[in-house]
Parts: structure tokens; sequence; C-alpha cells
């Protein structure tokens, strides 16, 4: 079950799935964690540390007002900041 | 393992931060730690004791919040260390109070699993249950409890009902539980934690019956005070009220308190011999008294911060400032140990042990001195009071206003100087930010009216020990010996004198000088030492007016602002040059910031008086 903007989604309704990175993602966006790139260990360890891992949810909630940095980023019921620059690690699926 | 019969049992408080470790600890134990809602709060551990219904003794150990066993910051360590045993002196506790926030059960439930992979006696408290239940949230407790297998507690730990369940249980479960330290593997790569996550996700599938979606009201309100244009907008406009509110909402107690010393000092003066009158009226009630009356805007000030810190906007504020904080180098939790710093610097530069970098750590702890803390406001208000009128331009207070600019000073001044540092001294990689943001809470009231209390007593304990022993030193030596020249020929007088040279070119008096010495213990000492400097200069009728009216008489305006410019950078404390000397344990870097501070004040102070005697002609 997705929740977004309140309303539930189911995923058999998804028509499409794309690949994005949790950075390039827009406000109010939405999508679930498909996994992290893995060319920074110790980063990844710490995103997976506070919370984010593969099949969480993740809404962008808000964006900085210079170049979109930092992120608010709802992670299941829990709201999480952090950089552009760390969100490039999580990889997301979105939903359209 | 566990401690002797009759003994007392050790139980440790560790989880995820932000989850109500202190807030239990302080309702069993009687402490008084500091609790807000964002995470980081607990930076040091902390011990107390209570005894459980049934009569055991227990020693209680709050400690930092964590997210796992890294312990990549300084408070972090502490925590890991106690927990495993490797505090120097101290066995491993007997037993774990794993904190779990049940509204955030699916995101956080993987740090229960990883702490339990020390194999130490466990229980989980799962905190919060209340606000999880508000928002729809229902769980299987005999079901985790189950999957876990460790004792699974419901609780609130802010509410004695909420507590209850949690104390009864201590006593029957402490001999039931044996783990097994050897089969402790503790986790130390993403890949290891990824097999931990998906095992707790599907236990949080199984066990929440029914989840809901983000609280209502924190999205609403995220939706507002994080909205790009509207929340730096609001942010700045809460920062501008509290100014505001410091100054018009101050006035008339500060009046009435002013008022009852006037009186008081009346019969001071009627006291015989006239030696003993002057150390009461000019030593005593001059000098504490005009520190005193400055209790309603320190109460007001620290209403505004105990209201942001609890309410959750804290960390809402962190991440509005980021991006400034990112290009003047320093890492977005650097914003919280600054802004404890607003009340004061020393909270503040602990509060930094929750930096990786040490770098940060050091940059953030260099320029915290800056920040304008609670000790700074008498002396500002006092200046301000003498010397801006008090008109309104349009809707908003002059004197509130040029407060204001000499809190932004204070700020901008250390952006500035921490950029420098990170280009220069502490240069490095920029550090990322990453941090849970707490849903809303309303604060409670009972914690409200306990945390000023707490604020009020330590001025009020400052104003009669340290003050009060300042005030009363001063007193003697600018009276004795007693001489023609009045306070320049007493002992004072001749060392102020020797200052004079130096304080000269940024125009301070030899009055200012005699009370900036004793004003080196603490910044708000020097109002007091003014009060009695000014008190034993005065004529008859001068004695009658206020500390602010005597100075609008002695001073210029050029050597008010010079004074004030000088107040935003000098580092006129011991507290905080002791706790900068513990928490970089370097003294060269002590001296560095002292060194630093100083240089700039007569620099800013200098630069003010010219100017202004330029433009004053």
């Amino acid at each position: 079950m997705l929740v977004a903007n309140g309303s539930h989604i189911c995923l058999t309704d998804i028509m499409t799935t794309e690949h994005k990175k949790l950075s390039e993602l827009k406000r109010h966006e939405a999508g679930l964690v498909r996994g992290f790139t893995a060319n920074n260990d110790d980063m990844v360890l710490k995103l997976r540390e506070i919370g984010f891992a593969e099949g969480d949810e993740v809404e962008i909630l808000g964006r900085g007002l210079l170049g979109g940095t930092p992120i608010s980023v709802r992670l299941n019921q829990t709201v999480i900041a952090l950089r552009s620059k760390e969100a490039q690690l999580v990889e997301v699926d979105t939903v359209t | 393992m566990t401690s002797q019969e009759g003994g007392e049992l050790r139980l440790a408080l560790i989880g995820a931060p932000n989850t109500g470790k202190t807030t239990l600890f302080n309702a069993l134990t009687g402490g008084r730690a500091k609790t807000a809602n964002y995470p980081g709060v607990t930076v040091e551990r902390r011990t107390g004791h209570f005894h459980t219904p049934g009569g055991r003794a227990v020693e209680l150990i709050d400690l930092p919040g964590i997210y796992g066993l890294a312990g990549r910051t300084l408070d972090e360590r502490v925590a890991v260390d106690a927990i495993t045993g490797h505090i120097e002196g101290e066995a491993a506790p007997d037993l774990l109070l794993i904190f779990l926030d049940a509204t955030n059960l699916r995101t956080h439930l993987h740090n229960v699993l990883e702490l339990k992979t020390l194999g130490r006696p466990s229980v989980l408290v799962l905190n919060m249950m209340d606000l999880a239940k508000r928002d729809g949230t229902k769980i299987d407790i005999a079901g985790l409890e189950e999957t876990l297998g460790i004792p699974v507690i419901p609780a609130n730990a802010a509410r004695a009902s909420g507590r209850e369940e949690l104390v009864k249980r201590i006593d029957t479960i402490v001999n039931g539980i044996i783990q097994d330290p050897a089969a402790a593997h503790p986790i130390d790569s993403s890949q290891e934690l990824k097999t931990l996550q998906s095992e707790a996700r599907e236990i949080a599938n199984k066990v929440i019956l029914q989840d809901s979606g983000l609280n209502t009201l924190t999205r609403r309100l995220d939706g507002v005070l994080m909205h790009p244009l509207l929340g730096p907008v609001i942010l700045t406009s809460v920062l501008f009220l509290m100014f505001q509110a410091v100054y018009s909402w101050a006035n008339i107690p500060m009046d009435m308190i002013d008022g009852l010393f006037g009186v008081l000092r009346g019969y001071a003066q009627q006291v015989h011999p006239d030696w003993l009158a002057s150390f009461l009226a000019d030593g005593v009630i001059a000098g504490v008294g005009s520190v005193l009356i400055f209790l309603p805007q320190i109460i007001i000030l620290f209403g505004f911060i105990l209201l942001l810190e609890s309410s959750g906007y804290m960390g809402r504020a962190a991440f509005l400032m980021d991006e400034l904080m990112r290009r003047a180098g320093l890492n977005g939790r650097a914003f919280i140990p600054l802004l404890s710093s607003f009340a004061c610097a020393v909270p503040g530069i602990m509060a930094a042990r929750t930096i990786e970098s040490d770098r940060d750590r050091l940059t953030t702890i260099m320029v915290a001195p800056l920040m304008t803390c609670s000790a700074r406001l008498p002396v500002y208000t006092l200046i301000i009071a003498a010397f801006i009128p008090r008109t309104k331009i349009g809707i908003f207070n002059q004197q509130g206003l040029v407060m204001f600019a000499l809190y932004i000073a204070g700020i901008l001044s250390a952006l500035i100087i921490a950029f420098v540092l990170r280009k220069t001294l502490t240069k490095g990689e920029t550090q990322p930010f990453l941090m849970e943001l707490p849903s809303y809470k309303l604060p409670g009231l009972w914690d409200f009216i306990l945390g000023l209390w707490q604020r009020t007593w330590i001025f009020l304990r400052r104003a009669g020990t340290i003050i009060f022993t300042v005030a009363i030193a001063l007193w003697f030596l600018a009276s004795f010996p007693a001489s023609a020249d009045g306070i320049q020929g007493s002992f004072a007088g001749m060392i102020g004198s020797l200052l004079v040279p130096i304080f000269k070119p940024i125009g301070f008096s030899l009055e200012t000088v005699i009370a900036l010495v004793p004003g080196m213990a603490a910044r708000e000492v020097v109002v007091a030492a003014m009060g009695t400097v000014y008190a034993l200069q005065g004529s008859e009728e001068q004695i009658t007016g206020s500390l602010s009216q005597i100075l609008q008489n002695a001073w210029t305006l050029p050597s008010a602002l010079s004074f004030l410019a000088w107040y935003v950078f000098a580092p006129q404390c011991f507290a905080t040059i002791a706790m900068v000397r513990r928490e970089t344990n370097s003294l060269n870097w002590t001296l560095f910031m002292v060194g630093y501070l100083f240089a700039l004040a007569y620099l800013a102070a200098f630069v003010t008086y010219r100017l202004a005697l330029m433009f004053t002609g």
C-alpha cells in the first residue's frame, strides 16, 4: 500500500514504474526504495542506519530554495532531512 | 552477569535519538536533565537511582541516542561503550531497556535487532504508544514479543500512567532474561545491515496490524513551515518576534523591579554609619539590582527557546538553515549547537559532540561564542535603553530593531569566521547532513513551567553568588583607599588607569575599564560592576536615577556604540573558555579562540567608535 497525499494507491494499479535517484524526485513525488548506489559504503551504511531500506515508501515533502537542497523526505511514517548529494545514493522506483 | 541478589540493578536506556529515554530517566530518578523534541539532546552519560514497587534498588543509566553501533560521534561512542562494558572501571549494565518510538516502528525496528546482536539481556520499551494510537497505528504486541524473543512493554514515558507497567515489570522481568554474550555478532557493513533490515521489515509487516500515514498535523505544518519560500520568511519572523517580545513585553515588569530597587536603595542610604550605607546602597543593591532587573527579559527569551525546542520546530530550523550553513562550510547539524548557544554557549559547545567530523566540530565550537548568549542581554539592553530612543519605526520598536541587528551581527560573523576557518585551519571535505525530523508535539505545560523555573533559578543563583561577590569586592576596591579624587585614587582606579591607554582608542572611560575587569568572569557581571562604580561616582541627584539614566549622562553615543560592538565579540566568560578547553582538549585551540575573539572585539569597537565620531562630528 502506498500512501501519498492521503490517497491510497494499490501497487496493482500501477501502470509504469520509473527508476530515479531520490535526489531527482520533485516535491510531492513518491516511490519505493529500490536500492543504493554502491560507491560510498560508509554513507550508505548511515542511510540504512537512519532507516532507508529496500521496499520503503519515500515521498518528497519539501526542498530547499537554493538548488533544491536540502530535501525533506517522508520515509514510511518518519521524516528525514538530507542533502541532495546524499539523496543521490538512494535509488527509487517512482510510480506514474 | 547480573548483579548480586540485593545489590543495585543497573539498567541502561538505549535506542534511537528522540525516543523518550531522558523523559523516562527524569521521571523515575527525579532528574532534571534537558529534554526536547529533536534528535541529539542528550550528549553524555548520566546516572540516577530509584526503587521499583517491589523494593528493588535500581541504577538507571541515561545515554545518548544511537542509530547503530558504529559510534561515529563522541556522544554515540559514549553510548556504545557504556552498553558494551567498555567504560573504564564499569561493568556492562545488567539489562538494556531498548527504546523504540511506536510511531516509527517500521523505520527503526532494525535498530532493535542490531542492539540485540550484542547478546545482552534486553527488554524492548515501545514508547509513545499514545501518539501511535492517535495516528491510528495498531501493533500486535504479543506477536512482536514472540518474534523478537524479548519482553516488549508498551509505554508512554511522558505520563505517570504510561510508566506504570514498565516499572512494575522490571521486577518480574529481571531474573527471567539471560542472553548469551558469546552469541554477539556486531554489524559493521551495509551488506549485513541490509539483511537485518529485511528481517526487520518482515517483522513489521507481520506485527503492524493497521498502518497509518504520516501524522496529519506534521504533514500540514511542514507544508507551510518548510515551504521553500514561506519557510525562511517564517523562520526569520519567529526570531524577529522573539527579540521584539523580549523588548516590548519586558518593559513593565522591568520598570517595577527597577522601582523596587530604587526604594530599597533609598532605605539603605539612611543606614549609619556612612560606609555601611554606601556598602549596602552602592555595593550590594546597585550591583546585584542592576542585573536582577533583567530577569523578565531572560524569562521571555527562554520561554521562546523552550517552545522552539519542545515543539519540534528546531529540526525544521536546522533544515531551513542547512544550505546557508553548507556554504559557510558547516554541517547542518551545527545549527542546533549554535541555536542552543543563544541561551548559553556552554551547553551549545557540548551539543557539538553530535557532529561527526572533528574539523566540523572544532569549527562549530570556535564560532559558538559568537552567538548572542542570554548573558549579553543585560549588557545590550542597558546600553540600548540609554542611547536608542523608544520610538517606533512602523510597527517595530526601534530598540528591538537594534537588538535584532546585534543578534544578526553575531550570526553573520559566526558564518563568516566558520567560512574562513574551513578554508584555512580546519580545511576539509564538507560533511553530510542527515537528520530525522520529529513530529510536532504540543509542549507540556508543566515541562514548560519547570524549564522556565530552572532557567530563572540559574540566573538568580548567579546573581546571588558570583555577581554578589564581584559587586562587594569591587565596592571595596573602588572605595579604598579613600581619596579626594574619588574612585580615581582607589585600588580599582589605579588598576584601571594602567589599562586605560589600551582602551582609550575605542572610547572606553576609566569607569568602563574598571567594570570590564571583573566582567571577564561573565558578561552580565559588567552591568553589576558598572552599577557599583557609577553609584560610588555619582552625585546625589544621579544616585536616584537608574543605571541607564546615569550612563546617558556619563557616556557619549560613540562610546556606547563601541561598547556594544565590543560585546558582540569579546569572550568574557570563564565558563565558556573552560568548556572549550575541555571539549577541544587543546590549549592551543582555546588560546586561538580567546585571541581571535578579543582581536575582533577590539577591531569592531575601534571601527565603530571612529565611524560614530565622524558622523556625530
